[in-house]
């Protein structure tokens, strides 16, 4: 306490606010957010936002080019696919679908790990040592030959793919969870709050996870970024979500056939991934640095 | 240490294989349809070889007993027959591994050459404009998604400018019989006349599905150096070799380069399985001939043998190249040597 006069109001920003601070000071990482806000609008209000369905089709209007073509029109601003169903629409449902469903397993596949992660730290021995190789062996697999692998086995559909990655998502944070459990462990704030004769289950949850919550949320952004890729990648390898579901790598795979007369079925769909992965990876690496700094003062 | 060290490595990959071949297994039943029919790949036999299948599978047997008999077929190279085309599953993996494992390669090599020295570049320069635009080049690099990327350069220079062809390896004028499955050893090790023709086709052949992989992984690769440099830069012995009277230059080259590409060499080694799926990826996209392309038919086709076999075959690559470079990691990097029991 050398520095108790370092605020001079008196007043203590807690680790949130530090790693705030941290995180507010890289605009690179801030625009992500807000990348990353307008995403989840569209996920919560895409039915508002998307001026036509889905799956609305109109004859007239087949293969129209985008808005900033000569021959397109300001009514289909990204232009329409083969079945003359507007682009815009589906990119919005699309990314409704694709980021909801990653969001979704990346939360799953969190709390499974976690609770894994947490029981194999605080158990030692023969059980610790066991999931220890075989975690070893699995996380060596990338996570998308893993989801090939199990949907292969379970057969292609939303469902089955939901399944698969979730499962090969939970590696990585049963390896995160143990490795800081078992560091936390032994250090003297727990000591403490065990000769104060508290449970494992309360040193867990209200000791532990709270120093391992950010740790946890950078994981999150890095598995988010994961699934996204995943799902669009199973979905794209018609492996994942079927044809009349929009969703960005199904999208994109549409298009596929018809790429020489209409580029734009794939270019925008491929865009609004790249741009979904790219605000998610900024703001974890925004997370990243701002603890790395808190974490070195 | 070292010899107890290997042998716990080799254990692990033994383990590994024989789960990876229990599971394959597991699967002739997790399939739908017929056990022997998937195990086989003979579809509808007629009731006399279905006994003998019967027979060679041990399907009458307690599983257990069954699974050790498969064991052994596996063991003897008999991986059933695909029912896509017929020939036996382990032909098909070993005509269709070399192309993909070459693909890998190059694309490994060309992310190497081009992530390491940049990324060592934007480290040196650690929060300066060249770091800056390093980082931000990367970002977007590896949130690429790879199948797009693929598609947008085959848009580009296949079919608009038309400068390099779209699929296959090689152009189908040329008739290289198959003996490595490496294209090009294939060529070199073939007596076509016009050797160097064909070497420049199937040099235009690659150019896109390893740039395509390559701007992803490179991106990574980057990223990992650059991290490991500005740590080194920033660390005591590189500011107490600058006391003592060395340049910048001398202190990198000396302590720096060592210190810093070490250490992350692991990291950069795991990116080889990430690069491997998006080979197999953008096999399909460019039509080329390897592994991931034939599975992902086999899938499509329900050709329950194929997917098993492939499955058993890519797995047990990436578990033997993982713990292959393990061990080499741990031998080359004298840090690593002490914690055998160490977290992983």
């Amino acid at each position: 306490m050398a520095q108790s006069n370092f605020y001079q109001e008196g007043h203590y920003p807690s680790p949130f606010q530090q790693t705030w601070k941290e995180f507010r000071k890289s605009h690179i990482a801030l625009f992500g957010l807000w990348i990353f806000i307008c995403f989840v609008l569209i996920l919560l209000f895409a039915p508002l936002i998307a001026p036509y369905s889905a799956s609305g089709q109109d004859t007239e209007a087949l293969l129209l080019p985008p808005a900033w073509d000569p021959s397109g029109t300001v009514v289909y601003l990204f232009g329409t696919d083969s079945l003359g169903r507007d682009m815009l629409s589906r990119v919005i449902y699309g990314s409704r679908t694709t980021l909801g469903i990653s969001l979704l397993m990346v939360v799953m596949a969190m709390l499974i790990g976690f609770s894994i992660g947490a029981f194999a730290g605080m158990s030692k021995g023969l059980r610790a040592s066991i999931l220890n190789h075989l975690l070893d062996s699995i996380m060596s697999l990338p996570t998308l030959l893993i989801a090939i692998i199990i949907v292969a086995i379970v057969g292609t559909g939303l469902t089955n793919c939901m399944w698969a990655i979730t499962l090969a998502l939970i590696p990585q944070f049963i390896h995160l969870t143990r490795d800081l459990v078992r560091t936390e462990w032994h250090k003297e704030y727990v000591t403490a709050a065990r000769l104060d004769g508290a449970s494992k289950t309360r040193i867990l949850f209200d000791s532990i996870l709270p120093n391992m919550t950010e740790r946890l949320v950078v994981a999150g952004t890095m598995a988010l970024s994961t699934a996204i890729l995943d799902i669009s990648a199973l979905g794209f390898l018609n492996l994942g979500a079927q044809a009349p579901v929009a969703e960005l790598g199904t999208l994109l795979s549409e298009g596929l056939e018809l790429a020489y007369i209409a580029p734009w079925t794939i270019a925008i769909p491929g865009a609004a991934i790249l741009l979904m992965l790219m605000s998610v990876n900024l703001v974890g690496d925004g997370i990243r640095s701002a603890l790395r700094y808190r974490l070195q003062q | 240490m070292m010899t107890s060290y290997l042998l716990r490595r080799i254990n692990l990959l033994l383990v590994t294989l024989f789960i990876l071949t229990i599971a394959s297994y597991a699967l002739a039943y997790l399939f739908p349809g017929e056990a022997l029919q998937n195990l086989s790949g003979q579809l509808n036999p007629n009731d006399t070889t279905y006994a003998a299948l019967s027979e060679k599978y041990a399907m009458d047997a307690h599983p257990i007993f069954g699974f050790f008999t498969y064991l052994g077929h596996l063991l003897h190279g008999d991986w059933g027959t695909s029912i896509n085309s017929g020939k036996p599953v382990l032909d098909e993996i070993l005509s269709h591994l070399p192309a993909t494992l070459e693909l890998s390669t190059y694309a490994l090599f060309m992310s190497l050459l081009i992530g390491i020295p940049v990324g060592f570049w934007a480290g040196i320069r650690f929060h300066r404009s060249v770091d800056y635009a390093v980082m931000t080049g990367s970002v977007v690099g590896f949130s690429i998604p790879v199948f797009w990327l693929a598609l947008i350069l085959i848009m580009l220079f296949s079919l608009n400018l038309g400068l390099l062809p779209m699929s296959g390896r090689i152009s189908l004028l040329f008739d290289i019989p198959e003996r490595s499955g490496f294209i090009v050893l294939d060529i070199l090790l073939s007596d076509v006349p016009n050797k160097r023709e064909a070497l420049y086709n199937a040099f235009l052949h690659m150019i896109l599905p390893t740039l395509s992989i390559t701007i992803v992984t490179s991106a990574v690769v980057m990223r990992i150096t650059r991290r490991s440099v500005a740590d080194v830069i920033q660390s005591d012995y590189i500011k107490a070799a600058i006391a003592r009277g060395l340049s910048r230059t001398q202190a990198l080259w000396r302590h720096g380069v060592r210190n810093a590409l070490l250490p992350i060499m692991p990291q950069i080694v795991m990116q080889f399985t990430v690069l491997l799926t998006n080979a197999m990826i953008v096999e399909l996209i460019f039509s080329w001939p390897g592994i991931g392309n034939w599975l992902l038919q086999a899938i499509y086709q329900r050709d329950y043998p194929a997917i098993s076999g492939g499955m058993l075959a890519v797995s047990a690559v990436v578990i033997f190249f993982t713990l292959t470079m393990d061990v080499l990691v741990r031998a080359l990097n004298p840090l690593k040597r002490r914690d055998v029991h160490g977290t992983i």
